[in-house]
């Protein structure tokens, strides 16, 4: 009896499923391999090769690589700060940092575009101290400044959750023994954080490579990423069955992204652990 | 525990941002005759709807749509009977010719003699007979400009949009027709070309312009906020967008360059969907009444195709050029085509060409 209950309570769940997820992946697989007639092709997917679309899941790919290592660079030792904080509440100093997630993400990309814009914000305050503007608007530095304010919480939370796990004892146990700070990091800090460290590079490389809208923005029409393409195939142009080849492709570099992943988060556990 | 409540915190988050992104739809009183109404997003008086459904005891379903390629999607999806759509000319061309709009005998309407005449005969590029669709704003597409660095004589031309000096002063279209059009029309083709090598010989302008640093960025419905901004000199924009900019900024101005440029009809059209063509037609015969006319011109501030629309105007609102265009302007004018689906993808794979270069 419980058993059916368990299962009848999974039923929404399994309809969303399949609605939302499997239904939506069989049409972007039949318009893939399909051309406008409805018979069997490869070139929409071949159509990466293409020129125009090499360049642009080139950039996707080496603006996602760059987002997710500042990302890295900037969370390690922002959590290693808050893990060792000596305040009672450390739950509240995260919840600070969480706070801007709480508004849509598009919003607060238009606020960076304001800022940043010819005469925006940041550029009155210069010229007004008499200092020279900056211009990385509708620049791939604007594109990636966006994507690293978006998706910082997203390496931050893994890495110092799995900061707080560590011990206080493991490490002074360690500092008895005669460890110095590198050592402790080196040999129990950084290998206890690399499953958090996966999963912040996986939730924050995937998004980045697909991002089209952060692009868009603070792009201004310069910066094309495969994400683009695939929005124009599908909005502008009614290339249904191009826009479909390509999110195929990029479905491919994301699993594989994920895979390599899971590969060294294997290897990674395994020395921890032992 | 503690990595619970955030990732709670974290899933929540993420839930919130995608159940802004997509909006309600609303529903209707199935009380009584409807009319289901699609047209573009803040295209009418809402006071005209209401009017409407008072005079006539019809209840209007109304739907918005943002891009005429999102409308085609949603027509044919065909979930929805739609009864009257109003979209771009070359979308109805398009939907004409693959026979999904109703021919309809719209000279019988009693208001139809208010339309002016001008614009009829401009609107016979896509409904040789007037017997598939009725006009309903139009406009031009041109060069928005700062008065205090730019004159008006520089923006008399295409050319200027070449000119190396504006360095990063320049904002094109983000949208593949609109941004080739000056640059086929400066070559001397017209902007319904469709021959692969005149359109490499715009692309190669629009690479170059790009190359020498002239264009700011490609926008759409950021352009009247960027030149209200004076973020840059001149921008490529449509007729209507820069008259909302010229309203919050007195230094811009509006201009359609000597060579000719791109008129646009929005137009109403009932589609094979439509489950009540009495109604559908009752609905247009309302647009074109003239205080109707004069009710969407006010809240819209597009040129109303409306006669007596124009003729009650202020002078300063008569001769703004971006609002009503002269008959100059529209004589040098031509109205964009429907491009078949090679040609689409021809025109589509250029763009992104440009864009990535």
């Amino acid at each position: 009896m419980r058993k059916f209950k368990q299962q009848f309570l999974a039923g929404p769940y399994l309809i969303w499923i399949i609605g939302f997820i499997l239904l939506p992946l069989i049409m972007i697989l039949y318009y893939a391999f399909t051309n406008g007639d409805g018979s069997f092709t490869l070139s929409y997917i071949t159509a990466i090769a293409d020129e125009t679309n090499r360049k642009a899941m080139g950039l996707s790919l080496r603006l996602g690589i760059i987002c997710t290592i500042v990302c890295l660079v900037l969370s390690y030792p922002l959590a290693m700060i808050l893990n060792n904080m000596k305040i009672k509440n450390q739950g509240l100093v995260v919840f600070i940092f969480m706070l801007p997630m709480w508004m849509n993400f598009m919003l607060r990309i238009l606020a960076w575009k304001l800022l940043l814009s010819k005469n925006g914000v940041i550029n009155s305050i210069l010229t007004g101290f008499g200092l020279s503007r900056i211009n990385i608007i509708n620049t791939p530095t604007a594109v990636v400044l966006g994507m690293v304010y978006d998706f910082l919480p997203f390496m931050l939370l893994p890495i110092y959750n799995s900061m707080t796990r560590i011990r206080k004892d493991w490490i002074e146990a360690a500092r008895d023994l005669g460890a110095g700070n590198v050592t402790i990091f080196l040999k129990i800090i950084l290998p206890l954080t690399v499953s958090g460290i996966i999963s912040g590079i996986v939730m924050v490389f995937v998004p980045s490579l697909t991002s089209f809208a952060i692009s868009q923005v603070l792009g201004g029409g310069h910066v094309l990423l495969i994400g683009n393409v695939i929005e124009q195939d599908f909005m502008q142009g009614m290339q249904w069955n191009a826009g479909s080849g390509l999110s195929f492709v990029l479905m491919i570099f994301v699993i594989a992204s994920m895979t390599i992943v899971n590969i060294f988060d294997k290897e990674g556990e395994g020395t921890s652990i032992c | 525990m503690k990595k619970r409540i955030f990732s709670a915190l974290l899933i929540s988050a993420l839930a919130v941002s995608a159940l802004t992104a997509c909006g309600g739809s609303s529903s209707a009183k199935k009380s009584g005759q409807t009319l289901t109404v699609l047209n573009y997003g803040k295209y009418i008086d809402e006071s005209v709807v209401k009017q409407f459904e008072k005079e006539t005891g019809i209840t209007v379903k109304y739907e918005e749509y943002e891009s005429p390629e999102e409308m085609y999607t949603k027509y044919k999806a065909g979930s929805i009977n739609y009864d009257v759509i109003c979209s771009s000319e070359y979308m109805v061309e398009r939907l004409i010719n693959e026979g999904e709009v109703l021919e309809e005998d719209y000279d019988a309407m009693d208001n139809y003699k208010n339309l002016d005449p001008t614009i009829l005969d401009m609107s016979a590029s896509y409904d040789k007979n007037h017997t598939y669709s009725v006009p309903y704003f139009y406009g031009t597409l041109g060069l928005l400009y700062n008065k205090t660095t730019i004159d008006a004589k520089t923006v008399s031309s295409w050319n200027c949009l070449w000119d190396p000096t504006y360095e990063d002063e320049i904002i094109m279209e983000n949208s593949v027709r609109d941004t080739f059009a000056p640059a086929l029309i400066s070559k001397g083709y017209s902007l319904n070309d469709t021959d692969e090598n005149h359109l490499r010989e715009a692309l190669d302008i629009l690479k170059k312009q790009k190359d020498d640093k002239i264009v700011y960025a490609y926008y759409v419905d950021e352009t009247a906020d960027a030149m209200i901004g004076e973020e840059a000199s001149i921008a490529l924009c449509y007729s209507g967008e820069a008259a909302l900019a010229m309203a919050e900024n007195d230094n811009l101005d509006y201009s359609v360059p000597k060579e000719g440029s791109n008129l646009w009809i929005d137009s109403w059209f009932i589609p094979k969907s439509c489950t009540n063509q009495t109604n559908a037609l009752k609905f247009l015969n309302f647009l074109c009444k003239d205080d109707i006319a004069e009710k969407n011109f006010e809240y819209v501030q597009y040129a109303s195709p409306i006669t007596s629309v124009v003729e009650n105007q202020d002078a300063d609102v008569k001769n703004n050029e971006a609002i009503n265009p002269s008959s100059d302007t529209i004589k040098r004018c031509e109205i964009y085509k429907a491009l078949s689906d090679d040609d689409s993808a021809k025109y589509t794979k250029l763009w992104q060409e440009l864009l990535s270069y």
